[in-house]
């Protein structure tokens, strides 16, 4: 029931995410001073809470409206199904998050 | 029968049938559930190649970016991500929003919104795939 109102909350705070992946495309494409501008602003504490909170956003999003797909197919309407969508949701987007973000650590870190 | 609204021979429970409280049918319902669909499918790669970018510096990230593969995948992924959420707070704006003129303005505004972020990334992605 309340998550309902959290599928919501993140499409709107992604709305306004998707400015961040626009300017990241428009700096790239613009040269490497304004690439540097960017990167300089994710790597700081706070771009990278806000890249944070986007990947969360972003994969809680998903597997809510993954939710949706189920109900849109007519499944899951039972009281125990819907408590195991939203749970799942909200777990998975959480681990999913965390994962997305060791690998990138993992990955990026190095170089 | 002498009004111009009587021409059409469809009956007034004809007009409306099927239209629900969006007046419009239910085109966007379906282009959300499409759109979202798109990304769902879409995720796995956009995310692979967010993390192949990370650490590289402006070079690295257009010569990735441009290469056509990855140009697509982004593309898709951009006029998706625009459509959906255009959809989306379009639906939040009718829920929320009761003022008749504010909620027109509001509209216009996400329209204006989806369409600029839509085309400004549409636009850097074909400039870094031509290389002009």
């Amino acid at each position: 029931m309340i998550l309902s109102i959290v599928h919501r909350a993140t499409g709107v705070a992604l709305y306004f995410g998707t400015l961040l992946l626009a300017w990241w495309l428009i700096a790239a494409a613009s040269g490497p001073s304004a690439y540097s501008y960017v990167q300089g602003f994710m790597g700081s504490f706070l771009g990278r809470l806000i890249v944070f909170g986007y990947t969360w956003a972003l994969l809680h999003h998903l597997l809510s409206g993954i939710r949706h797909f189920v109900w849109d197919l007519g499944y899951g309407f039972k009281a125990n199904e819907r408590e195991a969508l939203t749970w799942g949701a909200l777990i998975g987007g959480i681990f999913l998050t965390v994962l997305v973000w060791i690998v990138a650590y993992a990955v990026g870190g190095g170089r | 029968m002498s009004n111009a609204r009587a021409k059409s021979m469809r009956t007034p429970l004809g007009r409306v049938r099927n239209l629900g409280a969006a007046h419009s049918g239910t085109g966007d319902f379906w282009r959300q559930r499409i759109t979202a669909v798109a990304m769902t499918l879409l995720i796995v790669p956009v995310v692979v190649v967010v993390i192949m970018l990370l650490g590289r510096n402006q070079a690295g990230a257009a010569q990735i970016l441009g290469s056509i593969p990855i140009a697509v995948i982004m593309l898709l992924f951009v006029i998706a991500s625009c459509w959906h959420m255009k959809i989306g707070m379009q639906v939040v704006i009718e829920d929320y929003v009761h003022n008749e003129p504010l909620k027109l303005v509001a509209i216009m505004a996400n329209n204006f919104f989806a369409v600029t972020v839509a085309l400004a990334s549409i636009y850097a992605l074909i400039k870094l795939s031509t290389g002009v």
